[in-house]
């Protein structure tokens, strides 16, 4: 197996042109989470033509929703949401700025476009394993829309979280891949 | 005439709140069993790496009592119910429900239930879906299973046409696991109702997924066969671990089957993440 890459937030174009799909990926600095309900709030937003509550360039949003902390840790279980439920919203947010996306599942080609246009990144985490995963994370934060409880805006700080790179900048897809590679007749 | 047994809310309760503290925390060995055997022969490297992960977060889970997945889920329980139990000192479904809204709390769950349309969080995690059904006996078995979202959501409940017969129905259950892909978290467990009416197929769906990961249907001696047969074809689509490209799609296929209507042949695929969380007990 390859090497994993070790890479830091914020995401600039040279950071994202060197990720191929199939890449595996250590990611510290930030995040973002969001998922459904913040997602349609940012859209309801940037229609209206007002500030966002939050600056994306650069940014990653991670696809998650966690448990409750417990007493003495950062953060609950935490983990991948599916990520096409973002499909309509995700392009016009890429072209704000926002760099990386984070969560499972296959993307709408309006998406993997948007990531090809600007440059951007999709980064598969791994689903159903939210106690290993809340390991590598060290903080984290409500930005915005804490009425939304686990499906608030949070910042995380990660180190090291693994990730592997299912849509890259050149127009590669994991999924597509793995299933050519792999279907047998 | 027999005579009937009491059992109390209290005691039902209770067994609910630590059946769902449990499932939420302790992988079953079914499941851990079904991944070693398919790492075993997986060939693909993200794929043993995917898999590999499944078998180190449920260790951690199980000696932090953390939650498995984010997606502590839907409560979902099947009971049933000894025609000779009294049940006293309360009202059965809220009993049930107190239990669920117990252990969401003391276990640091996410709670993940709405409203549909307004998407309000209900607070609890209730309500919990309820399936009885009354049998002979003095006891009560209770099922739980706390169902994540994401795979719920590449199931599919079908009318197929009866001509379709038993080729139709393995293509059926193939596309649908094909068409969900990397979505649900694979490798997947697929619970399959055929017959009955249309909600009927749906439930024995679900029920199909409450068995032990990988034992056979042998209540018909036609289903263990179709089962297997089922499951090698979906693990030669490629789909992988998480997606990720490789032999383990899916770790099982269970079907359920009963008669149904000779205009129907209903059919629901039930689809279950690899955090195919279920834990029972008999009061």
């Amino acid at each position: 197996m390859k090497e994993a890459i070790e890479i830091h937030t914020p995401l600039t174009d040279k950071v994202c042109e060197e990720l191929n799909a199939g890449d595996l990926v250590l990611l510290s600095g930030d995040v973002l989470t969001g998922r459904d309900v913040a997602h349609k709030r940012l859209f309801d937003v940037i229609m209206h033509g007002e500030k966002l509550p939050i600056d994306l360039t650069g940014k990653i949003m991670f696809y998650a929703a966690p448990t409750p902390s417990k007493p003495g840790h950062p953060i609950g279980s935490i983990g991948p949401t599916t990520s096409s439920r973002m499909d309509q919203y995700a392009p016009k947010l890429i072209e704000l700025g926002l760099k990386g996306m984070i969560g499972k599942g296959q993307r709408s080609s309006e998406v993997k476009e948007a990531i090809q246009r600007y440059t951007a990144i999709y980064f598969g985490a791994m689903g159903g394993v939210a106690a290993l995963l809340s390991r590598y994370i060290t903080k984290a934060e409500v930005m915005a829309y804490g009425d939304l409880g686990p499906e608030s805006m949070m910042r995380l700080e990660v180190v090291n979280f693994p990730l592997v790179v299912v849509n890259d900048s050149r127009g590669r897809d994991l999924y597509e891949d793995a299933l050519e590679k792999y279907r047998r007749e | 005439m027999s005579s009937l047994r009491e059992v109390s809310c209290d005691t039902i309760t209770e067994t609910v709140r630590r059946l769902f503290l449990e499932a939420n925390t302790d992988l079953g060995a079914d499941v851990l069993s079904a991944i070693e055997k398919f790492l075993a022969r997986e060939e693909s490297d993200l794929g043993r790496y995917a898999l590999d992960k499944i078998v180190e977060n449920a260790t951690i889970a199980r000696e932090q009592s953390a939650p498995l997945c984010q997606d502590t889920g839907l409560a979902v329980l099947f009971v049933e119910l000894g025609q000779d139990v009294h049940i006293v000192g309360g009202n059965f479904n809220e009993a049930v429900q107190e239990g669920v809204r117990r252990a969401y709390e003391e276990g640091f769950f996410r709670k993940s239930i709405c409203d549909p349309l307004t998407r309000h969080n209900t607070g609890d995690n209730t309500p919990a879906v309820i399936h009885a059904e009354i049998v002979a006996g003095h006891n009560i078995k209770i099922m739980a299973m706390p169902k994540g979202g994401g795979s719920e959501n590449m199931s599919s409940c079908m009318m197929l046409l009866p001509a379709a017969g038993l080729e139709g129905l393995k293509r059926h259950v193939v596309e649908t696991v094909v068409q969900a892909g990397s979505k649900p978290c694979p490798p997947v467990i697929v619970g399959v109702g055929v017959g009955g009416s249309m909600e009927e197929s749906a439930i024995l769906a679900k029920k199909a997924l409450l068995r032990p990961v990988g034992q056979h249907n042998t209540k018909d001696d036609r289903l263990p066969t179709v089962e297997s047969e089922i499951l090698e074809e979906i693990n030669r689509c490629g789909i992988g671990p998480q997606g990720y490209g490789g032999r383990t799609t899916a770790l099982a296929v269970h079907i359920e089957m009963m008669p149904c209507h000779i205009a129907s042949l209903p059919v629901t695929v039930n689809i279950q993440c690899h955090v195919a969380r279920h834990k029972e007990a008999v009061i």
